[in-house]
């Protein structure tokens, strides 16, 4: 069996009374899709948190392709091949669709101290840009202001830019967020082609998506992986079932 | 739409082409003006608008394009204007020691408060920037030798060899411009670069460029020190101009008028600062002629261009169509 790509133990989290985060451990690897669902107040975000590096662990180690990350500050683990994309999303609205994908290329390839060349007009940074606004259908919007996109473009150029690092990893961080069912069937259809070719770690709401696409799921409830499999054993485990009936009764049928 | 993206735009004749064309057109016929009508005093006035742009458009680079709002940026002007005039009195007047002395200055005491302020964001980078600069003006004050309080005249203007003279006035007003245009070009230069789009991603969404793997803190930090040094050369201008330096010169009203003329002219537009820097001064001027409380006017005025006109004379430029 392979390394597993990232490999979380026992990382703990506390605010004040509360545990965010108990002892979680969790593997990905390879190519998998990892789901990790949860009902809200779970403590999906603060994982993330730590997961990305905007968020301390009080306790744990993050290790990641090998190398132990837990310590590593948000742009090293960019870096470093772990890319994210945002539940809210977070791009640069002046700007074109286009050039918010060229700038995560650009922040992967060499240092940012040029200061006399056009960066629009270099092909190393456009055109790797353009390839991953395609993988996500948003060819056509490239020279499109951020602030003029639909709501499933913006989510949609959310993942190019997290695509467009090269990464070892994508942190979807529910990238189904505020979609409606025509909107979310075609995000679904976009990460089952990626699927192929880039190791995910997707956290969502969205069960028909979750379901629809992972290998594997995870289940995070008060703080705590309460269980951890094929989408077919999570589908039917009793202790996920009760957790979910006090939240929202029938999340679980399909 | 293509408003938003000038930038990036080829040049087309809009009417903002239009006005920084004629701005410019007016400011390099000034001299001829003045030698025509014997008005020395718009040779002065103008020559201070171009060094003060010249102050605005650093400004303008870590404000307008890097989003870091700097409330003390007259310390530049100041640090600049008195590692000119120091080095004159201690008997060092070659401008070839002088400039790079005053934009050397400029640049370290950058580096020391963008250091520290970088690391604070909001309303404490203001702050912080704003305390440093009220230093160095209290730190001018002690300076006995240099005149403290009193400031300190300077006899000779820097020397360039024996090709150059700044006391010729047409000369060091066309010294002036063609600065003042190579600060322009280099500016657009930057903020198009891989650089100034580091920059300007990091004003938009700073959480964003670290996720995507950016150290934003060191680029930020780099461009306040190229900000600081051209604003030290524009002290260093402005200590040539006035023959004259004194704490006056960093007080922190003077950092807010280069705001003013920052805001004014419409951030971050290139031309905006010498737009704003010309509007503003004119301004001043004018209504100082005709009122003993020009700020009465002034004041109100500014107001209005911040509540309702969004991107300053540029942006109000910008938004006239054809017809």
């Amino acid at each position: 069996m392979a390394d597993p790509l990232l490999e979380v133990v026992g990382l703990t989290k506390r605010f004040g009374g509360v545990v965010a985060s108990d002892a979680i451990s969790l593997t990905l690897m390879p190519g998998e899709l990892h789901a990790i669902i949860g009902p809200n107040g779970a403590g999906k975000t603060t994982l993330i948190g730590q997961l990305t590096g905007e968020t301390a662990p009080d306790s744990g180690r993050i290790r990641f392709a090998g190398r132990d990350i837990t310590a590593l500050p948000v742009y090293r683990r960019s870096r470093f091949g772990l890319a994210r994309s945002f539940q809210i999303s977070s791009l640069f609205p002046e700007f074109t669709a286009l050039d918010n994908v060229a700038l995560a290329v650009q922040a992967h390839s060499g240092h940012s101290f040029r200061f006399w060349g056009n960066a629009r007009r270099e092909a190393a940074l456009r055109e790797p840009a353009r390839a991953a606004l395609g993988r996500v259908g948003l060819a056509e919007r490239d020279g499109m202001l951020v602030a003029d996109l639909s709501h499933g473009e913006r989510r949609a150029l959310e993942i190019a830019m997290a695509l467009a690092t090269a990464p070892r990893m994508v942190l979807l961080d529910e990238p189904m967020a505020g979609m409606g069912p025509e909107e979310s069937s075609r995000l679904v259809e976009t990460l089952r082609r990626l699927k192929s070719s880039v190791t995910i770690l997707l956290i969502e709401h969205d069960m028909d998506a979750v379901f629809a696409l992972a290998d594997r799921i995870s289940v995070l409830v008060d703080g705590r992986i309460i269980a951890s499999g094929a989408p077919a054993a999570i589908r039917t485990d009793v202790a996920v079932r009760q957790a979910y009936l006090g939240e929202s009764e029938g999340a679980m049928h399909d | 739409m293509s408003e938003r993206v000038t930038i990036s735009r080829a040049a087309r004749l809009t009417p903002r082409l239009a006005v920084n064309v004629v701005v410019l057109f007016i400011l390099a016929l000034v001299p001829v003006y003045a030698m025509l009508s014997g008005d020395s005093f718009a040779m002065t006035l103008f020559t201070r608008v171009l060094i003060l742009a010249l102050a605005a458009l650093s400004l303008n680079l870590i404000m307008g394009f890097g989003g870091m709002v700097s409330f003390g940026h007259a310390a530049y002007l100041g640090i600049g204007g008195y590692a000119v005039g120091i080095l004159a009195k201690e008997g060092i007047g070659s401008g070839f020691v002088q400039w790079p002395a005053a934009i050397a200055a400029s640049a370290l005491y950058a580096l020391i408060v963008g250091a520290l302020s970088l690391r604070t964001r909001g309303v404490y980078f203001i702050m912080i920037t704003l305390a440093f600069a009220q230093m160095v003006y209290y730190v001018a004050i002690g300076l006995d030798r240099y005149g403290g309080d009193d400031g300190l005249t300077i006899y000779k203007r820097s020397r360039f060899g024996d090709i150059v003279d700044l006391n010729n006035k047409t000369f060091f007003y066309y010294l002036c411009f063609a600065l003042l245009l190579a600060g322009i070009y280099l500016t657009w230069r930057l903020v198009n670069s891989r650089f100034g789009l580091v920059i300007q991603g990091a004003r938009s969404n700073e959480r964003r460029m670290r996720a995507i793997g950016f150290p934003t803190y060191r680029y930020k930090l780099v461009c306040f020190v190229i900000a600081g040094a051209m604003c030290g050369l524009a002290g260093a201008l402005l200590a040539n101009h006035t023959d004259f330096i004194s704490p006056a010169m960093m007080h922190w009203t003077r950092s807010g008028d280069l705001m003013v003329m920052a805001v004014l002219g419409g951030m971050p537009a290139m031309f905006g600062p010498l737009i704003g820097a010309l509007t503003f001064l004119l301004l001043e001027e004018g209504l100082s002629r005709i009122t003993d409380y020009p700020n009465l006017i002034l004041g109100p005025m500014l107001l209005m261009v911040a509540i309702y006109v969004h991107g300053g004379i540029d942006g109000l430029i910008g938004s006239m169509r054809r017809g």
